[in-house]
């Protein structure tokens, strides 16, 4: 093991990984194919919206539009965090960006620091592209302003967390990416229960329950409490923002993601081999062909 | 002035570390419950460039693939650059450069960009003999990219894209470098830069060790070819010695009164001397022809594919006794 150190190769690879996490932040923000994704995610997200700018949430002060705009940001960071990861992640070890990592010394180091960076920072930006779009459309959103925004100060760092080792392990177990899309089904589901759409209070209470479980919910409701005015909390579960619940969900994804990733990544990259990346270009190339 | 220079030069040469660069003894490698390597052993020299030839399915990229520490033998003493391949620190991993196929990975990046990414990770391991990495211009000049230095990968013809690859593959300045079938798919001209570059690699004292199933690459190339051939190195040597192995019998065809003759003999020269002694004049069409390499290695590859010979049958057709 290499000596831990501002001035020891790891070190170094790391910042390699910032400068390598920076520069693709900046690609995808270029490229026109990644444009038009972000765009459409937005588009997406803000067409609901539109619709139920004016339906009131019954009790809560404000509409079923402003209800949605910050659950909407936590879910953009939730589905940021484990979909893109596991999908770059599935691609990469396909198309051979990881071998070349795992062929440069410490290159794994700079790899994986690259890609914290540049998924958190896809996350940020489409949460920010959301609430920048929402805001004019919706009353309501984010007029409380000092404490209120506070939390989210926490609420996202822990958001990321949560989410970016789950994805990472997603990406390594997968055989290939199309496997990815296979898991947009679970995914979906998953996002019907966590009261992104409505609140949660509407599902019946086992629904309510399993919903819980999972961190895109929690990130909904902390970019709830976030953003929505102080009266909005009448249409939670309890009455309450539950932010030590939230705390304590979110930490204990991101506890178990950090303790499970670094054993899966690493297995994964030593199986990493030009063999292993040509069987699957190969059967790539059979169903392209 | 010059002595000097030369005195300076050699006290800037690297250490007198051991000369041997690869050494791979008895390797073994199993699949399941298929042999892939019965006993691959071979060795390779600081400056040499060692051809691995052998067809497809020879078990060239697994054995290449156990040096560069990317996958785990079964058996036998592997040493690259005085370490076990399969403990080789990250230190260990500076001084070695592999050239991967790439197919489209980083494609949204600069060729500039990516080059000096990579060989940015080589930095700490610089030294005072060897500067690390390689400067990206003087490196983008020797492969013959620097028009394309701020294209984007994903947009570089199949002959750019393999050069680069080298480019990956050396910005570290590797005392070692591992091609695994670098010319695949490139077209002539291509392929004729690619050798030359390899070529002025290996005359900088980087060991090179290729694998390819093509003969007449392997014999541009190789100070020394290895034929790999049902899981085994059937032959090792320069390419002329392997020619004159393979060559140690002629044939000898000729006409006398109309009819044609053919005989195989290992002494041709003595052989066709006594035929004109004994016939003189109404000897024609004489015609002496030794096997080529390149006969004698296609005629094994063939035997192999069709089963009617072993690795074993294949060696003694290289005059190599079983090892």
């Amino acid at each position: 093991m290499s000596p831990v150190g501002p001035a020891s190769p790891v070190w170094y690879a790391a910042r390699a990984g910032l400068r390598r996490g920076w520069t693709e932040l900046r690609q995808t923000f270029t490229t026109g194919q990644d444009l038009f994704g972000h765009a459409l995610w937005t588009v997406l997200l803000i067409v609901p919206l539109l619709l139920l700018r004016d339906e009131p949430l019954k009790g809560a002060g404000i509409s079923l539009g402003a209800f949605m705009l910050p659950s909407m940001m936590g879910m953009t960071l939730a589905f940021t965090g484990l979909m893109t990861t596991a999908q770059l992640l599935a691609t990469e070890r396909e198309d051979g960006t990881l071998l070349r990592a795992k062929a440069v010394p410490h290159g794994m180091v700079g790899y994986l620091v690259g890609k914290i960076i540049m998924v958190s920072g896809t996350a940020l930006v489409s949460m920010a592209l959301a609430l920048a779009a929402g805001v004019f459309l919706v009353d309501g959103v984010a007029r409380e302003g000092g404490g209120a925004l506070l939390t989210l100060v926490w609420v996202v760092p822990l958001g990321l967390l949560a989410s970016l080792p789950i994805g990472a392990v997603i990406g390594s177990l997968v055989a290939s990416p199309r496997a990815i899309g296979l898991l947009m089904l679970p995914v979906m589901g998953m996002v019907v229960i966590s009261g992104i759409y409505f609140p949660l209070s509407k599902l019946p209470e086992w629904l309510q329950t399993v919903g819980q479980v999972f961190p895109v919910y929690w990130l909904g409701l902390g970019l709830r409490s976030a953003l929505l005015p102080a009266g909005a909390v009448a249409a939670e579960i309890g009455d309450s923002w539950r932010h030590l619940e939230t705390a304590a969900v979110l930490g204990g994804w991101a506890v178990a993601g950090l303790l499970l990733a670094p054993s899966v990544l690493r297995r994964m990259a030593r199986r990493e081999s030009g063999a292993a990346m040509e069987e699957r270009r190969w059967k790539a190339m059979q169903r392209v062909g | 002035m010059s002595t000097t220079h030369a005195l300076s030069e050699a006290g800037s040469s690297p250490p007198p570390e051991r000369d041997t660069v690869i050494d791979v003894r008895d390797l073994r490698m199993r699949y399941r419950s298929q042999d892939v390597l019965n006993g691959v052993g071979f060795t390779a020299r600081r400056g040499e460039v060692v051809v691995l030839l052998g067809p497809n399915g020879a078990g060239k990229t697994t054995t290449i693939e156990v040096l560069e520490g990317f996958r785990m033998r079964s058996a036998g003493d592997v040493t690259v650059l005085g370490a076990d391949p399969a403990r080789g620190d990250e230190r260990w991993r500076a001084r070695l450069g592999i050239v991967l196929q790439s197919w489209r990975d980083h494609g949204k990046w600069r060729v500039r960009e990516l080059l000096a990414h990579l060989g940015s990770y080589y930095a700490p391991y610089s030294t005072a003999l060897v500067q690390r990495p390689w400067d990206v211009d003087e490196l983008l000049a020797a492969v013959g990219l620097t028009e394309q230095a701020e294209k984007r990968i994903g947009t570089l013809s199949g002959g750019q894209r393999r050069r680069f690859d080298v480019a990956i593959g050396i910005v570290g300045r590797p005392e070692l470098l591992f091609l695994d079938e670098p010319t695949a798919g490139l077209d002539p001209e291509a392929r004729q830069e690619f050798h030359g570059l390899v070529r002025g690699l290996a005359d900088e004292n980087t060991t090179v060790l290729l694998t390819t199933h093509d003969l007449a690459e392997a014999e541009k190339l190789a100070d020394r070819i290895l034929i790999l051939a049902g899981g085994r190195i059937v032959a090792d040597g320069a390419a002329e010695e392997l020619a004159r192995q393979a060559s140690a019998e002629a044939t000898v065809r000729w006409t006398r009164d109309g009819q044609s003759f053919e005989q195989a003999t290992a002494e041709p020269t003595r052989f066709v001397r006594q035929l004109f002694e004994e016939h003189g004049e109404a000897i024609g069409g004489l015609e002496v022809r030794r096997a080529s390499l390149e006969d004698t290695y296609l005629t094994m590859v063939r035997e192999l594919e069709t089963g009617s010979v072993t690795g074993e049958q294949a060696a003694h057709a290289f005059g190599k006794g079983s090892r």
